[in-house]
């Protein structure tokens, strides 16, 4: 309560009240309108992010952070607004709805409004035709509300409330296309992976509190930053329950299943949740918790060694994916295994370094992509486009400024954060730099499958005969302009000075590498990037064919083509016996033998007590008097006794006075 | 207790009392006639009525007399509901005797 009123909590409630409009009214009402409220709600989240930003850094000092000179100098950060009523209140245990501005939640803010906002824009024009039109609206809106209120939760609770709720979002978004069984399976495929994470995160909560008393991450920071000596141990146990919940919202190995079902969903919903914003909340989460897996080396590595082979891992399927939307979800699973790698190397400005320049040329490359696939008239197999250049020319440009940020290019925004991410996994031991090769590998391929799904797009000749390609219209245009220079320029606002921005949130690294070095690893990086363009310049664009990874090795491409068999495998040792476990244990033992023995059993009492009871009802009068005098007397005699014989102790102490 | 001693003793009053009551209880249990079972009834709230008296003018206490006329009330409705509902009963079944009423057997 130390800074200017920063209208907090305002950036999640206002798209919640449009989807609140959307959502009840948004059947009846025009779809201007509609298409009004859905795009005011986060403009307006942006624009209270933007005012915030503006607010907490001096004027002077702004100007210097144009330049390449000293950091801002900010206000005391972090700032805090809470609603004014108290959540829980249990003991000594006290939540309350604190939203907490620091230089971290400010950053995801500004990413998740702004690009959220873009996407919103693209959506109008992707989504006209759609009779589920306000319907996606108002869960788009609903997204964003759970997204800012994760970032901004100044406790694990209120996270973990965001937390489910962008769950909540992907799930409806994914099957947002119910009528096909296909979108509803991914749909539920994306809940049940995710509560699978979210269990574990749960696990890490509970740890939390039983260990500290409290979730606030301020008071959780402090505890831990006063008790130096406290290291691995409980520690460990909470930091890779956190982890488990991130690899299930971030897709990593072996939860990463979800994400390319999730495919399924419309494009720009892949771009946002399932890209640019959702899916790095595993990361953000490591992030914030930073001050827990610092003290765990353990904790650290795991995340380390699950974020590089997922990369790796990711990177290889996307290689041999004809499906256009599918290569970039195998994509974003492969980033994000970088970012976690950022995040297993303690480097975590780098990791949400990567996170942000991410966020804008993968969601560039889904909308490019959904662009193409308007373009094609729904059409998502690589092998049935070509020849897109002259066609759709803005959406070539756009994406090509996409292709050869995420490769890695010179000046362009991954080159500056992948570069970080790998230094730092460099610079951290003899893991690391086992780590750091996997990374530079997986460089390799990302440029690879890039390229490959750009000649294939883009060059040559189109191979589908029944497709008229035309250019998007300018609400889809818009978005991928302002994006690709984003994507360009994004990593020039963070390189070099990214790292001092966050350190007041996540501290700072202390290795510095030469000079010399760095220029060797960057020109390094850059290299494995050209080799991957080369080799898909020569297998995709010289001798123009589709499946030439096939030729040389087939056992290889057949194992890719099937992703390794991961959902066989998942579906061989859990799905299946889950699925017969209910069907046949749960149908008899359950369903016949306790309920149904139960029924018969209770139906059995009543029908012999009742044959029993039936006797005393006669119908004759005298016999009930009878049964009335007796029990009299019986009363009469209790009452009595006592006073009569002495008797000591008498049931239902009647007795008693 | 000297001036009870001048009187009739309490235990008198109270055995005329249950032998009231008890002759109430052996008429309702074993009278077959619906009429004669319901005098019987009159006769234990009587006999009830009797101690309560005779309590309340031992220990000079009015509480029991009142009682008593709150007894006599219910007694006043039972027996105007009680004879109504007799006299419906004979009228539909043409009879009084308690063993033949027995409608309200499963």
């Amino acid at each position: 309560m130390n800074g200017p009123l920063l209208y907090l909590p305002l950036i999640p409630l206002v798209p919640f009240v449009g989807f609140l409009l959307n959502g009840s009214l948004g059947r009846r009402l025009p779809k201007t309108l509609v298409s009004g409220i859905a795009l005011i709600a986060p403009l307006i989240s942006f624009l209270i992010v933007v005012r915030d930003w503006v607010l907490i850094s001096t004027p002077k000092e702004m100007r210097a952070w144009n330049g390449p000179g000293p950091i801002p100098k900010l206000y005391p950060l972090p700032l805090t607004e809470s609603l004014p009523w108290t959540w829980i209140t249990a003991g000594s245990l006290h939540i309350d709805f604190t939203f907490v501005l620091d230089q971290l939640s400010l950053v995801m803010l500004l990413v998740i409004t702004g690009v959220g906002f873009l996407i919103h824009i693209y959506s109008v024009g992707y989504m006209h035709s759609d009779e589920g039109y306000w319907r996606y609206f108002a869960y788009l809106n609903l997204f964003l509300f759970f997204m800012t209120t994760l970032v901004l939760a100044g406790n694990a609770l209120l996270m973990f409330v965001g937390w489910e709720g962008v769950g909540l979002a992907s799930y409806l978004l994914i099957g947002f296309w119910f009528q096909k069984k296909s979108a509803a399976d991914a749909g539920k495929k994306a809940f049940i992976v995710n509560r699978i994470g979210d269990f574990g995160f749960l696990i890490g909560l509970f740890l939390l509190l039983a260990n500290f008393g409290t979730l606030s991450f301020s008071e959780l920071a402090q505890k831990i930053a006063s008790n130096p000596a406290m290291t691995g141990g409980v520690l460990t146990a909470i930091a890779l329950c956190l982890f488990v919940g991130a690899t299930g919202k971030s897709a990593q190995l072996p939860l990463y299943v979800w994400l390319p079902d999730a495919m399924e969903g419309p494009t720009p919903v892949s771009a946002l949740i399932h890209a640019a914003t959702m899916v790095t909340a595993g990361v953000y989460m490591v992030a914030r918790t930073h001050f827990i897996f610092d003290r765990s080396p353990l904790a650290l590595s795991v995340v380390a060694i699950i974020g590089a082979v997922t990369a790796l891992f990711a990177a290889t399927i996307g290689l041999v994916q004809t499906d256009i939307k599918r290569v970039l979800a195998y994509s974003t699973v492969s980033q994000l295994g970088y970012m976690f790698l950022g995040c297993g190397v303690a480097a975590y400005s780098a990791a949400i370094f990567h996170l942000m320049t991410h966020a804008f040329f993968k969601a560039l490359l889904f909308l490019a992509a959904g662009s193409v696939i308007h373009a094609m008239g729904g059409e998502q197999d690589m092998r049935k486009m070509g020849g897109l250049r002259t066609k759709t020319p803005i959406t070539f440009w756009t994406m090509t400024m996409a292709v050869l940020a995420i490769s890695g290019f010179p000046l362009m925004s991954a080159f500056f954060s992948k570069d970080a991410i790998l230094a730092a996994a460099f610079a951290s031991g003899s893991l690391g730099k086992l780590l750091w090769f996997v990374g530079l590998v997986t460089a390799g391929l990302t440029a690879f499958y890039m390229f490959r799904l750009w000649y294939l797009t883009f060059f040559g000749e189109t191979r589908s005969h029944d497709a008229h390609p035309h250019e998007s219209p300018w609400s889809m245009l818009g978005p991928l302009v302002i994006l690709a220079i984003l994507s360009v320029g994004g990593g020039w606002i963070g390189a070099g000075r990214f790292g001092s921005l966050l350190s007041p949130v996540l501290g700072t690294k202390t290795e510095e590498m030469s000079g010399s070095l760095e220029v060797v690893m960057m020109f390094l990086a850059v290299a494995a990037g050209f080799v991957g363009w080369f080799i898909a310049h020569r297998m995709y664009h010289q001798r123009s064919a589709t499946a030439q990874l096939a030729a040389p090795a087939p056992a290889g491409y057949n194992l890719l083509q099937n992703k390794y068999y991961v959902d066989e495998f998942y579906g061989l040792i859990i799905v299946k016996p889950l699925s017969y476990l209910s069907k046949y244990f749960f149908e008899w033992v359950v369903e016949y033998a306790i309920l149904g023995g139960l029924a018969w059993l209770l139906a059995g009492i009543a029908a012999l007590s009742g044959a029993i009871l039936q006797r005393w009802q006669s119908g004759n009068i005298r016999s009930y008097a009878a049964w009335l005098a007796l029990g009299a007397a019986v009363l009469l005699y209790f009452v009595l006794a006592p006073h009569v014989f002495g008797a000591p102790s008498l049931p239902f102490g009647m007795a008693g006075h | 207790m000297h001036l009870a001693s001048q009187e009739v003793p309490l235990v008198w009053y109270l055995l005329l009392s249950a032998v009231l009551f008890c002759l109430g209880i052996v008429g309702f249990l074993i009278k077959r006639n619906l009429i004669t079972v319901f005098m019987s009834i009159e006769l234990m709230l009587n006999a009830v009525n009797l101690s309560f008296v005779t309590f309340a003018h031992q220990w000079h206490e009015v509480k029991g007399q009142i009682f008593v006329f709150f007894v006599m009330v219910v007694a006043a409705a039972e027996a105007a509901v009680g004879l109504a509902i007799i006299i419906a009963v004979f009228r539909a079944r043409a009879t009084l005797a308690v063993d033949r009423i027995d409608l309200m057997k499963l």
